[in-house]
C-alpha cells in the first residue's frame, strides 16, 4: 500500500487513458473538448513510458516521451489552425453540428 | 517511503480528478483550467519519480504553450458559452451507452493487462541506454539524445516546421479592399515618378493634389 510500486502508475496511466476516450466518446459540445481529450490520451502514454523507464533503469523511455511530446505540440497546433478555419467558414463547431461528412 | 506515497496519491487524485473535470465541466475555459491543472500535476509526478527533464519540458512546453493556445482558440471562437450537454442529447443519439460500455471495457482489458503481466527473465540484460547513477537526468537525456537519437531529434525539428507551415497556411487568408503594402512598389519608386519640379509664377500658387 505504501510502497509506490509500476503498477500504480500504470494504473494512473490506464484511468486517465479511460478518462480521455470516455471524452472523446461522449462529447456533445464543441471539437475543442475533444482535442483536449486527446491531450490526455498522449498524456497518459507519456506517464507509462516514464514509469517503465525510470523502474527498469532504461532510458529509452524518457527519450520517446520527449518525442510524443514533440508530436502532440505539432498536432495541437494544427488541429487548432483547423479548428479555426472551420468555425470561420461554418459558423459553429459544436459536434452535432458539423455534419458535412453525414457520419 | 511514506512521504513517497503521500505525495503520490495526492498528485494522482488531483490529476484523475482535473481529468474527469477536463470532459465534463460546463464552460470550455473551465475545461482548459482543469487541463492545465492535470499537465501540472502529472509534472509533479514525474519530477517526484525523477525524470526532472521531462517533468519540466512539460511544464514548459503544455502548459506554456499548448494550454495558452486552447485557451487562446476558446477565448477567439467565442465558444465559451456552449452549454454542456452530457446525456441530455435528446433525440435519438445511440452511441451514448454504446461508448461508455467501449470505455469500461478498455478501462477493464487495461487493468488485466497490467495486473497479470511479468517482465522477461532476461530483460535487464536486452537494454541499451541504462540511466547512469553519477550524472543527472537532464545531463544522461542530453548525452543519448543528440548521439543515439539524433536522427528523431532532426526530423522531429522538421515535424515542428511542417506544423508551423501548415498552421499559417491554414489560417492564412487574402481579404479583399484592404490597403496592403507592396515592398516592390515602395523600393521600385524612382524620383521621376515621385517628385516634380514645377516653376511657380508670382501671384498664381500651384494646385498641390492633381
Amino acid at each position: 500500500m505504501f510502497e509506490v510500486s509500476l503498477g500504480h502508475y500504470l494504473t494512473l496511466g490506464a484511468i486517465i487513458f479511460t478518462i480521455g476516450v470516455i471524452g472523446i466518446f461522449l462529447n456533445r459540445k464543441n471539437v475543442i473538448v475533444i482535442l483536449m481529450s486527446i491531450e490526455l490520451i498522449l498524456l497518459a502514454v507519456n506517464i507509462n513510458l516514464v514509469s517503465f523507464s525510470i523502474f527498469l533503469q532504461d532510458l529509452s523511455g524518457q527519450i520517446f516521451t520527449l518525442f510524443i511530446l514533440t508530436v502532440a505540440a505539432a498536432e495541437a497546433a494544427i488541429g487548432l489552425a483547423i479548428i479555426v478555419v472551420y468555425y470561420r467558414n461554418a459558423g459553429t463547431i459544436r459536434v452535432e453540428e458539423i455534419e458535412n461528412l453525414k457520419g | 517511503m511514506l512521504a513517497h506515497a503521500i505525495f503520490f496519491y495526492f498528485f494522482s487524485f488531483v490529476a484523475i480528478i482535473s481529468a474527469i473535470m477536463v470532459t465534463v465541466s460546463k464552460n470550455t475555459v473551465h475545461s482548459v483550467f482543469f487541463l492545465i491543472l492535470d499537465f501540472i500535476s502529472i509534472s509533479c509526478l514525474f519530477i517526484m519519480i525523477g525524470a526532472e527533464f521531462l517533468g519540466m519540458i512539460m511544464l514548459i512546453v503544455y502548459v506554456g504553450a499548448v494550454a495558452v493556445l486552447f485557451l487562446f482558440v476558446v477565448m477567439m471562437l467565442n465558444v465559451a458559452q456552449q452549454k454542456n450537454q452530457w446525456f441530455k442529447s435528446s433525440d435519438t443519439s445511440t452511441h451514448i451507452p454504446i461508448g461508455l460500455i467501449v470505455s469500461l471495457i478498455i478501462f477493464f482489458e487495461l487493468i488485466i493487462v497490467i495486473g497479470g503481466w511479468k517482465y522477461k527473465p532476461d530483460i535487464i540484460e536486452n537494454f541499451s541506454n541504462n540511466l547512469i547513477s553519477n550524472s543527472t537526468n537532464t545531463h544522461t537525456i542530453g548525452s543519448v539524445l543528440y548521439t543515439e537519437y539524433i536522427h528523431l531529434f532532426q526530423i522531429s525539428g522538421m515535424i515542428l516546421l511542417v506544423a508551423m507551415i501548415g498552421a499559417i497556411v491554414l489560417t492564412f487568408r487574402k481579404r479583399e479592399g484592404v490597403k496592403r503594402q507592396n515592398y516592390f512598389s515602395q523600393i521600385s519608386r524612382e524620383k521621376n515618378q515621385g517628385v516634380e519640379l514645377v516653376e511657380v509664377k508670382s501671384n498664381e500658387g500651384v494646385k498641390i493634389d492633381v
